[in-house]
């Protein structure tokens, strides 16, 4: 995309990424930054952003400025986009809670600031296999972030979209302001602060049941993304998971960000979340290797290490 | 205009800009944010015989100016590549300088015998032999840690690749005295060396009290490191202007992150640049690099690139 000639403060020219290739690389001014409880929403001017972006889709963010000493970039879930009355005035949003240095920084900026933007990336929520009927959004925390867009497609597609939203406590949730985007809200918080005191998982077995939904969508934490997936496969329907993997790029060089993953012939591989996900088919995700922040290489993984003391 | 065609050991290039293995995967992922023909090579991720799972996750760590990584070399074996990548390669015009891997010498000369037959050996400029990985044969040591093993994985490569095929052994820092073992990868039959690569390091979780990479240690990268790459290149070739180790082309590489800092590793013997850990800041960085150094250049009045190597040398 050919992005409109904003200025970096050192003075180089505003990075684009190449014609045709559906990506945004931009120097973005922050248009608006908003503390929402305990999370900030970050409005960015990304030219040609809304054209380009799906829901489930994420941007890599660089932090700290040209000069600065943490290198990696941040993935964020795309809140939502907004197009402009012309693809240079495209805004995009993300939510954005302080874990360190990195992202205070981002929850730092003010409008006018300008933070290095590559967007959309990834692959972003399918739409159900069949139209009509309904589907369940899952968020947990500010894994929400993506699911009041998703919920607002399903719905123009003419899917019913009801929302659970949970965390540990009110502060945590984001969101649920934007009920309207769905047919349907219900909120739970670990300890009872908001809604219903338990997990979502409390909730959406009934509703499940209620709604007889085909598709489960949810981005948050992986053992909610987990439990998620047993409740959509004990019922025989499709649960497609924003997994949250820590990224060195997110545009698919560093191959930090990998999952074991099984593939249409069957076979587990080590994908990378950025280029294969973020969204994943919950079924196609090996679980029992995904534990407590570690990911280990299933044993009959394509090219996995042999076992000590075996045959070369 | 700087003229900035290298010479590299007979690897003849449009100019000194490559990405750095394992830092841009195979080339498609960057190509949407800069034309990666418009590099003077583009250094593929190192490959194996056999398809490799890499390592569990965590896989990296942030540091202070730099990472950690520990990867464990996740490739699609040599088939793929010559079958997948370098054919794309090939097909956006790029030069490439293939890296490949092995865990003893028979499966690096079984990788590079493939690949001087794959069809479109055309587009090679060169093998980077990465020899900084574990040795099964020697108890894991890391071949690079020791001038026999290196000379050993570089002489059967030599064996099997079409005469004047350009090899550059890619070096590790984390040696007592890389001079000898530069010296002995050059009798072996390398024609250039790539220097440096990650030095070892670890991070630990304090919240969860135990190693934060799942392989424990890992690869310390980015601009951290660059004052090492400095003093590796300026050592190594120190060593070959006083007739120590025969004068051979050094590929530079190490926490470069801006044109000037091409400079530095140029100034210090370098006459080729990688640039690594920075693409994952900017993907735009190996192209930006190669722009700014020209711009550099230009400024300066320099005609030609090559008369800046070793520059800084009395």
């Amino acid at each position: 995309m050919t992005a409109t000639p904003h200025r970096h403060p050192d003075g180089m020219p505003t990075p684009t990424a190449r014609a045709g290739d559906a990506v945004v690389h931009a120097v973005s001014p922050v248009v608006e930054s908003t503390a929402v409880g305990e999370y900030h929403r970050l409005t960015l001017a990304v030219p040609g952003v809304a054209a380009l972006a799906t829901p489930g889709q994420f941007t890599a963010l660089a932090v700290g400025g040209a000069t600065s000493g943490l290198l990696l970039r941040r993935a964020f879930s795309i809140h939502r986009t907004r197009a402009g009355a012309t693809p240079a005035a495209d805004l995009m949003e993300i939510v954005v809670a302080d874990a360190g240095p990195g992202t205070r920084w981002l929850t730092e900026r003010r409008a006018g600031d300008v933070v290095d933007v590559v967007a959309p990336l990834g692959k972003g929520f399918p739409m159900p296999a069949r139209p009509g009927g309904a589907a369940i959004l899952v968020g947990g925390g500010y894994g929400s972030a993506p699911l009041f867009w998703m919920a607002q497609t399903l719905r123009s597609a003419g899917v019913a979209a009801h929302l659970v939203l949970g965390a540990a406590t009110r502060n945590r949730l984001y969101g649920t302001e934007f009920g309207d985007s769905a047919d349907s809200l219900q909120v739970t918080t670990d300890d009872g602060s908001a809604g219903v005191a338990g997990q979502v998982t409390l909730v959406l077995p009934a509703l499940l049941a209620d709604t007889n939904a085909t598709t489960v969508y949810a981005c948050g934490p992986m053992g909610m993304l987990r439990a998620v997936t047993d409740l959509a496969r004990g019922r025989g329907i499709t649960a497609y998971v924003a997994v949250e993997e820590a990224m060195a790029c997110g545009v698919g060089v560093c191959m930090t960000c990998v999952l074991p993953v099984v593939g249409d012939d069957g076979a587990t591989s080590m994908r990378r979340a950025c280029v294969d996900g973020p969204v994943l088919d919950g079924a196609r995700l090996r679980w029992s290797s995904i534990a407590d922040g570690r990911v280990s290489v299933p044993d009959d993984a394509v090219g996995a290490p042999r076992p000590a003391g075996g045959a070369r | 205009m700087t003229d900035l065609r290298v010479d590299l050991g007979g690897m003849r290039l449009a100019n000194p800009l490559m990405t750095a293995s394992g830092c841009a995967a195979n080339g498609r992922e960057l190509h949407r944010f800069f034309d990666i023909a418009s590099l003077g090579a583009f250094v593929t991720k190192s490959v194996k015989a056999a398809p490799a799972s890499g390592r569990g996750t965590p896989r990296m760590a942030e540091t202070a100016g730099g990472m950690l990584n520990s990867i464990g070399l996740q490739g699609p074996g040599i088939d793929a590549f010559t079958a997948v990548d370098l054919p794309w390669l090939a097909g956006v015009g790029a030069r490439v300088l293939v890296s490949i891997a092995g865990g003893d010498s028979v499966e690096f000369a079984q990788v590079a015998a493939t690949l001087a037959a794959a069809p479109d050996w055309g587009c090679v400029a060169g093998i980077e032999v990465n020899i900084s990985c574990p040795n099964v044969a020697n108890r894991g040591l890391v071949f690079a840690c020791d001038a026999g093993s290196s000379a050993e994985v570089l002489a059967a490569v030599r064996a099997v690749v079409p005469a004047g095929t350009p090899l550059f052994a890619k070096l590790s820092p984390d040696v007592t005295d890389l001079v000898p073992i530069a010296g002995a990868a050059l009798a072996a039959g390398a024609d250039g060396l790539t220097m440096i690569n990650t030095v070892l390091g670890m991070a630990i979780d304090t919240d969860r009290m135990r190693p934060h990479l799942f392989g424990v240690t890992g690869g310390l990268s980015g601009p951290a490191i660059r004052p090492v790459a400095v003093r590796a290149i300026w050592q190594v070739h120190a060593a070959m202007r006083a007739g120590a180790i025969p004068m051979a082309p050094i590929i530079g590489v190490g926490g470069v992150r801006t044109g000037r800092d091409a400079l530095e590793l140029v100034a210090a013997g370098a006459g080729g640049i990688q640039v690594g850990t920075a693409t994952f800041n900017d993907p735009r960085a190996p192209r930006r690099v190669l722009d700014e150094l020209t711009d550099l250049l230009d400024a300066r009045g320099v005609d030609r690139f090559a008369d800046l190597v070793g520059a800084a040398h009395p």
